[in-house]
């Protein structure tokens, strides 16, 4: 859905975007994470046309951008660092001005574009804003309303830059819901954003960007691959300790850190010595700890 | 897109704020000439404000001449500073590029929607001077008196509308080069204030050099050279000359800072 090759883009002497092979494949929520000033932002607007490549190539449903993004932005849905709109006018005008303003082909009729803005207010939950003007919309609603303007067209491809920005813990959740059912219902989504925690729950793939260049791109759960150590809490941890002379990297209270990968026999052997096992299971890299390994310090962390 | 750049325009309550306040001043005008019945002497002040005291009708030119060195310029470079900058600003325009608007078509547009304002705000002030100065300033029948052209001589009823109208559309087209500036420079910046207040300094400056005779050898050239040249559409016969090498330097300005805004905008990087 979405491929770049050697996408590079230099504001001067700056080197914002460089040499980044993105692959998207039809079916992915695509976690493309990085920190603040890592170039999401630039890679994504290079995406949609808005900022030309120094170089490199970028297909966007086959078709190369920015030659043919008249024709292929009209399948793609997206929201660019917050969302935007008339604030004298109302969220529903809003929508049917962004409609009308579309090619000609993809308006359809004029009662079928009505249902649809009533259709894709309902589904962010705007149905009962719709006619108030956005100045009197709070952060959250306006994040929701950019979500529909990006659901508008029905589109294959959504492009989402920090999407949840804004809203509340409900809202959070009312977001990843929609866009798990957007999903089921076939549509890519390419989802930015600097919150681990929203990519590692929604994400299928990601993408980690650091100071413009692609440290890693994989399954998130290759990242998230057992370390081959077994984390143990009992209430006999002395005795535990004992017994796995030598096994037990790290203790930390009732909590030990054990090599070897199988938990299973671990047990057997806990149990089987009289040592009381409350939790077992394998270590598993978070993606942050997977995340921080990768990349640098923090690129808007900026040394004297 | 277009229709709804025109939409946009004319839902917006500040167009109509500032063509509101574009009448204004001309209303105060007729209505301080109706009440002391002091005008300027001739060849002093705004032009026509003399004639208008013994034919109300006239004001609607009179009108025109009020607003014309800086009101009207005020308010085009305003409207025309906004119709880029404005959007990128308020961050609209990125979600219009990749509705996706091509470039060119939203730049054409943005065009129209600036012509349209200007012709509008033009006929407007003309027909608002023309109600006022008739109800105000007396309502002679055009046809029975006649009008006393800038010249000397009378001019039929039949004659006046007719110049009207031209003056209408000179000063109508004499507001496009500062459209086409304001374009240009809205192009540029992402804040509309600079764009239109880089364009008022343009007619600042223009205005400025034309008042230095040591700029003689500029002054055919600079956008406000010929704006008040509509005035010569009053003379008998008329006097073509000043009109219609305005109309050919406006032209240029257009033409020019059309395309510059075009070469800009179209591969331009939005970061906003």
């Amino acid at each position: 859905m979405i491929a770049t090759h050697a996408l590079t883009k230099r504001f001067g002497s700056l080197t914002a975007v460089d040499s980044v092979d993105l692959d998207v494949r039809p079916g992915d929520i695509y976690g493309f994470l990085g920190a603040n000033g890592s170039g999401k932002t630039t890679t994504v607007r290079m995406l949609l046309g808005l900022v030309m490549a120094t170089s490199g190539r970028i297909e966007l449903l086959g078709q190369p951008i920015p030659a043919a993004a008249g024709r292929v932005l009209d399948q793609v849905g997206a929201m660019v660092e917050g969302p935007a709109a008339y604030g004298h006018l109302s969220g529903r005008a809003n929508l049917a001005l962004l409609d009308a303003s579309g090619p000609r082909r993809s308006r359809g009729a004029p009662r079928d574009r009505t249902a649809r803005i009533t259709q894709v207010l309902e589904q962010v939950g705007l149905a009962g804003a719709g006619r108030r003007p956005v100045k009197a919309y709070s952060l959250g609603m306006r994040q929701r309303l950019g979500l529909a303007a990006a659901l508008l067209r029905r589109p294959r491809l959504l492009v989402l830059d920090e999407p949840t920005n804004g809203l509340d813990p409900q809202g959070i959740r009312e977001i990843r819901d929609l866009l798990l059912q957007l999903h089921a219902g076939g549509t890519t989504i390419f989802l930015s954003s600097h919150l681990l925690a929203e990519v590692e729950q929604l994400c299928t793939r990601v993408g980690v960007l650091d100071r413009g260049r692609l440290v890693v791109q994989s399954e998130l759960a290759d990242l998230q691959a057992p370390t081959g150590r077994t984390l143990v809490r009992t209430s006999d941890a002395a005795a535990a300790l004992a017994l796995l002379d030598g096994r037990v990297e790290h203790r930390d209270g009732e909590t030990l850190l054990v090599r070897g990968g199988d938990p299973a026999a671990l047990n057997a052997l806990l149990v089987g010595a009289g040592i009381r096992v409350r939790e077992l299971g394998p270590e598993r890299r978070t993606l942050e700890q997977a995340v921080l390994e990768l990349t640098g310090p923090s690129s808007d962390r900026v040394e004297g | 897109m277009i229709r709804v750049e025109l939409l946009k325009l004319f839902r917006r309550p500040r167009t109509w704020m500032t063509i509101g306040l574009l009448d204004a001043l001309p209303t105060v005008v007729a209505i301080l000439l109706a009440v002391t019945g002091v005008g300027p002497r001739p060849g002093q002040g705004p032009a026509f404000l003399s004639a208008v005291l013994t034919n109300g009708s006239l004001f609607s030119v009179a009108a025109l001449a009020i607003v014309l060195p800086l009101f009207l310029p005020v308010a085009v470079a305003v409207v025309a500073g906004d119709t880029v900058a404005g959007e990128a600003a308020a961050g609209t325009l990125r979600y219009l590029l990749i509705r996706p608007v091509g470039r060119t078509r939203l730049l054409v547009a943005k065009l129209v929607s600036v012509f349209a304002f200007v012709l509008t705000a033009v006929v407007v002030v003309s027909g608002t001077g023309f109600l006022v100065g008739r109800a105000l300033l007396g309502n002679q029948p055009l046809s029975a008196v006649g009008v006393t052209s800038v010249s000397g001589t009378t001019l039929t009823a039949d004659q006046i509308a007719g110049r009207t109208v031209l003056a209408i559309g000179y000063v109508a087209f004499s507001m496009l080069g500062v459209a086409a500036v304001a374009l240009f420079l809205s192009t540029v910046t992402d804040s509309a204030l600079s764009a239109s207040m880089g364009a008022l300094a343009i007619l600042i400056g223009s205005t400025l050099l034309l008042t230095i005779d040591a700029s003689r050898a500029l002054q055919p050239y600079l956008p406000t050279r010929y704006w008040l040249s509509f005035i010569d559409l009053f003379r008998d016969p008329i006097l073509w000359h000043n009109v219609l090498r305005g109309v050919a330097l406006q032209g240029v300005y257009v033409v020019v800072l059309l395309g510059a805004a075009w070469a800009n905008f179209a591969t331009k990087d939005v970061t906003s």
